[in-house]
């Protein structure tokens, strides 16, 4: 029952090497947004003296601050680093295995 | 209210922690709220914003032809629109009263608590949103049933998908009417039935068109708002962090307190427990699912929620901003206090904090503008959720498991209307039966089934070759029933609404419990699944794999 063009794109070995690479990608930046959010939780929980200390002294401006705004910004860095890989790179060549398996089938 | 009820500062910090998850998610729990004078301002602004939306509601009735421009607006959003739309899903009413609430009344906590509200959507991003977009069509039960058995696949997500609506609805229809009668001084009753006939109408009438327009329009007016009030507000300290900081710790009650982590985060089961609900909980929500099929293809889906991120960041370090203003402008004003007490209780409760913000910084024109921005925004969110409901029925139960595929579209659209009429006339008359009590509740179980039964059958359904039918009914419904009997058992039911004496689960929040437990199900249950249907359900997995990579059978968007 299986459709002739994806069994195409299954057996074009550069099928396999995308979803390799991007799940390998996507599957690091998620364990590194989870990781650097459960280490700040677990800071919370179990350190909180650490969120209160500043980060010079006289300023307000603390760990805890600094912490979750750097989280907000990175978050988001990493959001746009996956978009644009995806863009230029892995969508073109999924466009090009798709369309050599259509011209084959 | 409930904060400023409370007879001590500490009592009101605990009460609110035990209803922070209301307070950020479901429409604010204002307790009872008192009536107030008419606002002029306020309702003036609205009656722009109902003929604006009633203007796109005609113009998206002449194009809602087919069913595809009833559920996904025949596909043909763009990612930049579709990314406002879920920042518009996502921020509501609650989000900017209660979170700014939250900043003036904990300090650092609150914005502890923005970055796990916030978290969630990178991950999204990365794990689901393009598969998302290739495997589905109208509603999330298209992909879990995608290889596995439609009629009780379908009937199970339909089930799940409308508990979740049903107790959100209520919550938010709630929340909607104490709001209103709070900013507009209308009837409670009166206000439940405005937003009921009104969601009626966007959905009937514009179906998904118009209730992704109006939640755009509506994100918009909250950026701006928002924004405006921030700038205006924070100008007074000199645009300085330090002068803000340091004149919020001379006058606030926690003193340099503030920025150290308190009451809120003093139990980390809850906090992990919370945390991992309203993560994997947006990814398990109906209506925000249903955005993924709007757009055009995988990369716009892709762009939507690249959009719909940094929206959400901005906005949250934009409330941060606001709520710490409001520490200084409105916590030492006399005016903003009952009988000009400073320190003493609020007038109008502890939500009305943002608002309060608005009149002291941009005097009565933007107090009516954000007010009418709140209204906007229950409006915006409760046509969203009658709209997942009705498709849950129509797509789902009428169409796939009633008549197995064979109902024609324009019957399929019918019971969908009729659906959303029900849907309106259920959550209307509830919300008058729970006017007086706590909904707190309501939304745990909204999130705790979101995140316990939908999430781990989707996911699992898109990431893992082993799933079978049985697994995925077992799963899905044991994280179903043990998240609702989880939040059942717990203080906010067993002790709040049916007055025992201890709760016999000691956390609110079940998602550290039943998502493990669903997946567990998920898991031994395909396992031990061996039949022959099984295995030709495993082997359908690497097709659906492509389609899922590549995008290659997606279903296309409506020529337009």
């Amino acid at each position: 029952m299986s459709n002739p063009l994806y069994e195409n794109i299954k057996r074009d070995p550069r099928y396999a090497q995308l979803v390799r690479e991007r799940a390998r990608f996507a599957t690091m930046l998620a364990l590194l947004v989870i990781g650097v959010f459960f280490a700040f939780v677990l800071l919370v929980a179990f350190v909180p003296s650490v969120i209160a200390l500043r980060l010079t002294e006289g300023s307000n401006l603390t760990v805890g601050i600094a912490l979750g705004f750097a989280q907000f910004v990175f978050f988001c860095v990493l959001t746009w680093v996956y978009v644009r890989r995806a863009n230029s790179n892995f969508d073109p060549r999924n466009a090009q295995i798709v369309q050599d398996a259509l011209r084959k089938s | 209210m409930r904060m400023s009820s409370s007879s001590t500062p500490s009592r009101a910090l605990l009460a609110l922690s035990l209803l922070l998850p209301a307070m950020a998610w479901a429409a604010p729990d204002l307790g009872v709220a008192q009536k107030q004078p008419l606002n002029w301002h306020a309702i003036g602004m609205f009656f722009a914003f109902v003929l604006m939306t009633l203007g796109i509601t005609y113009w998206a009735a002449g194009r809602s032809k087919s069913a595809s421009d009833f559920y996904t607006a025949g596909g043909g959003i763009t990612g930049k629109q579709n990314g406002l739309a879920i920042a518009g899903d996502f921020m509501s009413a609650a989000t900017l009263l209660g979170l700014t609430a939250m900043i003036y009344g904990d300090g650092v906590d609150g914005y502890i608590y923005m970055v796990a509200f916030f978290v969630g959507w990178p991950i999204i991003l990365f794990l689901m949103a393009e598969r998302l977009r290739n495997l589905g069509k109208f509603t999330f039960a298209d992909i879990t049933a995608y290889r596995l058995r439609q009629g009780p696949v379908r009937t199970m997500a339909a089930v799940s998908s409308l508990t979740v609506v049903c107790f959100y609805l209520v919550a938010q229809m709630v929340g909607a009417g104490q709001l209103i009668k709070l900013l507009f001084g209308l009837d409670y009753n009166v206000a439940l039935v405005v937003v009921g006939v009104l969601m009626m109408v966007y959905v009937i009438f514009g179906g998904m068109v118009a209730t992704t327009w109006v939640q755009i329009i509506k994100a918009c007016m909250l950026l701006l708002g928002g924004t405006a009030i921030m700038l205006l507000a924070f100008s007074q300290f000199g645009f300085s962090f330090e002068t803000l900081t340091t004149k919020a710790m001379e006058v606030h009650k926690l003193g340099q307190n503030m920025l150290s982590p308190g009451k809120l985060l003093a139990d980390p089961i809850t906090a992990i427990s919370m945390g991992l609900g309203l993560m994997f909980g947006i990814a398990g929500l109906p209506h925000i699912l249903m955005r993924f099929f709007t757009v055009t293809n995988a990369q716009e889906a892709r762009k939507s929620v690249f959009y719909a991120s940094g929206i959400i960041a901005f906005f949250f370090n934009v409330i941060a901003i606001m709520g710490l203003c409001a520490i200084v402008l409105v916590g030492t004003n006399p005016e903003f206090f009952e009988g000009g007490e400073v320190g003493g209780k609020l007038v109008g409760g502890g939500n009305m904090v943002a608002l309060h913000l608005a009149k002291a910084a941009g005097g009565n024109l933007l107090l009516g503008f954000l007010s009418a921005v709140a209204f906007a925004t229950i409006l915006a969110v409760v046509a969203g959720l009658a709209l997942a409901g009705a498709s849950a029925i129509s797509h789902d139960l009428y169409a796939r498991v009633i008549m197995k595929g064979k109902a024609s579209e324009e019957k399929e659209i019918r019971v969908s209307k009729i659906a959303t009429l029900c849907l309106g006339v259920v959550a209307v008359l509830l919300g008058m039966a729970f006017e007086k009590m706590n909904v707190a509740f309501m939304v745990a179980l909204a999130f705790g089934v979101a995140s316990c039964a939908n999430f781990p059958v989707l996911l699992m359904s898109m990431y893992w070759k082993g799933l079978t039918t049985r697994g995925a009914l077992v799963g899905g419904y044991t994280g179903l029933i043990s998240s609702v009997l989880f939040v059942l058992f717990s203080k906010s039911v067993w002790v709040d609404v049916l007055g025992n004496a201890a709760p016999l689960f000691p956390y609110t929040q079940p998602a550290l419990f039943a998502m493990p437990l669903a997946f567990l199900a998920i898991y031994v249950f395909s396992k031990l699944d061996n039949s022959a249907e099984a295995q030709a359900e495993r082997a359908a997995f690497d097709d659906q794999y492509v389609r899922a990579q590549t995008g290659v059978g997606a279903a296309s968007a409506a020529a337009h």
